[in-house]
């Protein structure tokens, strides 16, 4: 089909686009949140960012646990039930 | 006129129809039956139901509550864009399959009783046994038998409590059962890690359909938690949750079976840059992703936090941070993995047509409502089980939901960028299916290493030692007996000198039958001494 035809990603520069637009978007939910009246339900609800470093760690824990516990423990051939 | 026919009835004998009929008729009857059952089903009153005697026990086959209406609507939608979505596929086999299963899942949605729930329970088995035998592939044939091995095996649980449960209460009707013990806060914590604990799997998982099949379990995880802290408020959410659930799920799954469909491939390390030829396909996946993800103006983000709310409002702070763990996972693997890996990513080359019409339809109108639910939750909330006066838009839950999503994103970004992301491996990975995939050789194994060497061990000794000694035993024990009993009277000066020569000599000639005493001689001339004796005895 469209074999020469260039995508939106083929260009690096729109990719780098994504990530600026990723990172200044964190920056901006990061400034508004003094601005934001919270109602929390816990303590620890009430601290800058909790949300936003919760978020980061669990991804992060997940991926290494998954990446140097789990996989090393059930990874098989691709054929191991054949 | 017919007041009312139930779902389940109008599902199954149009299917049944379905072979019969041909080209464009037979794809407008598909379509229109969804809508009729649907029809009758917006007219029909909360409460109504059918009771029929049965011998001594009241079958309730068809039973309308509001919990119960909320599930039918949604089966509805669902099988009416799984109609279209097929119409592509053109197998009789697949319509007649896929119109039985979505009938008895309303059977078991609407029935009124334990036997009519057991009954279309078991029928959504064998259709969906159909369903994925009618692949006709030899892996498609092993997995209809694995499944139906598993599904057997569950249904004869599911009997055996029904039969206890009936035995109990004296009763079949379905209602309430209930969980008033330290049972519950165990199913419950299992429940909240089970949201959480797939997800592990899903981050290394190649398998696209696989990802999607945990996030599955980890959502279910989160309708369980609703379902588990039984407050107003949880269950409704675990009522939407399932709603919009089904919605973005199934979107996900379409759009990965359309990638299917066009490419042949699922793996992740095949897939990438599909965004190239199937831009739709690619746009309809983010969006069911954006909702599985619970991002603000998804139908994710009004039905799940309902849960997580209700935990909040509970102070169980273990459930709630399992719940929130959850929530960023389940963006991390489904939300991003699925969407980045099949349509971005490295470019695997694939140079396709974009998914057929009938696809697209049937994701479009699935992507409609996940962001209708989003935009307009009034809806979603009017047919909820109980009253509603929950506000998902308020400032700080959408600020605190975007943290949440938009750091996870960064985690992504940064594990991908620097290449400690797990890199897609052409491998499967180990999970309970193990059991009996794996268990039927372990048991042969265990049988043979075990058992045999029970039977050998046994064989040795039974067979080489005790029956030998046994036989040597029975041959020799007379004559020993004897050459004993014989030497002390036959024994001359010489065999004193040699004991050893002699007692060898008796041997022999007790074992050649040389001595006249016969041993039976001498038991009896025992047993009458014996005799004597207990006379004597009793003379006394």
């Amino acid at each position: 089909m469209d074999t020469d035809k260039k995508h939106i990603f083929d260009n690096k520069k729109n990719v780098q686009r994504v990530l600026y637009g990723l990172f200044s978007s964190l920056i901006l939910l990061l400034a508004i949140e003094p601005f934001v009246t919270k109602h929390p339900y816990f303590p620890w609800e009430k601290s800058f960012g909790f949300y936003a470093i919760y978020g980061f760690v669990a991804c992060v824990l997940l991926v290494l646990v998954a990446k140097y516990v789990l996989r090393p423990l059930i990874k098989r051939e691709e054929d191991y039930y054949d | 006129m017919i007041e009312f026919i139930p779902p389940a009835f109008i599902y199954m004998a149009g299917a049944l129809l379905v072979p019969l009929l041909r080209g464009r008729v037979k794809s407008a009857w598909m379509l229109i039956l969804p809508v009729i059952s649907f029809l009758f089903l917006i007219n029909v009153q909360v409460g109504t139901a059918w009771e029929i005697n049965f011998l001594g026990f009241d079958l309730v086959p068809f039973k309308v509550d509001r919990l119960s209406l909320i599930f039918g609507y949604i089966f509805h939608l669902i099988s009416l864009i799984g109609i279209i979505y097929t119409l592509s596929i053109k197998s009789d086999l697949e319509y007649v399959a896929g119109l039985v299963y979505a009938g008895s899942a309303l059977g078991v949605v609407f029935a009124g009783d334990l036997f009519t729930f057991f009954v279309f329970w078991e029928m959504l088995t064998v259709s969906a046994l159909w369903l994925i035998w009618a692949r006709r592939t030899k892996a498609s044939q092993a997995a209809g038998f694995r499944y139906l091995m598993v599904h057997v095996f569950g249904g004869l649980v599911l009997l055996a409590g029904i039969i206890m449960y009936i035995s109990e209460q004296k009763s079949i009707s379905l209602g309430f059962i209930g969980l008033h013990s330290p049972a519950t806060y165990l199913i419950f914590f299992g429940m909240g890690i089970n949201a959480a604990w797939p997800l592990l799997h899903a981050v290394i998982e190649n398998d696209m359909r696989r990802v999607l099949s945990y996030s599955l379990i980890n959502q279910v995880g989160f309708m369980m938690v609703g379902i588990g802290i039984g407050t107003q408020l949880s269950i409704n959410g675990a009522a939407a949750h399932a709603f919009a659930h089904i919605l973005y799920k199934s979107l996900l799954f379409m759009s990965m079976g359309a990638v299917m469909f066009r490419t042949g491939k699922i793996n992740a390390t095949d897939l990438g840059g599909l965004y190239k030829s199937m831009p739709w396909t690619a746009l309809f996946c983010i969006i069911g992703a954006a909702s599985i993800s619970a991002f603000p103006l998804t139908s994710g983000f009004v039905s799940k936090s309902m849960v997580i709310d209700a935990a909040a409002h509970g102070h169980m702070s273990i459930v709630w941070l399992a719940l929130i763990f959850a929530s960023a996972g389940v963006f991390h693997h489904s939300g991003i993995k699925i969407p980045f890996f099949a349509f971005f990513g490295h470019d695997a080359g694939h140079r396709v047509k974009e998914a057929p019409p009938s696809m697209l339809i049937a994701m479009g109108i699935a992507a409609f409502f996940c962001i209708f639910l989003g935009v307009y939750p009034k809806f979603l909330y009017s047919i909820l089980p109980y009253p509603v006066d929950f506000v998902p838009y308020t400032a700080p839950h959408v600020l605190s939901q975007l943290q949440l999503l938009m750091f996870s994103a960064l985690a992504f970004t940064l594990l991908l960028l620097s290449g400690i992301y797990p890199a897609e491996i052409r491998a499967i990975n180990l999970d309970t299916d193990l059991i009996y995939r794996k268990g039927a050789r372990l048991f042969y194994r265990v049988m043979d290493k075990g058992l045999n060497a029970i039977n050998r061990t046994a064989e040795r000794i039974l067979i080489g030692e005790f029956l030998v000694n046994l036989a040597k035993f029975v041959r020799e024990a007379p004559a020993k007996l004897l050459a004993q009993i014989c030497q002390p009277f036959w024994e001359t000066e010489e065999d004193k000198a040699d004991p050893k020569a002699a007692s060898k000599k008796f041997m022999k000639r007790a074992q050649s039958g040389f001595y006249p005493i016969s041993i039976m001689g001498l038991f009896a001339a025992i047993y009458f001494g014996l005799l004597f004796l207990q006379y004597i005895a009793t003379l006394i």
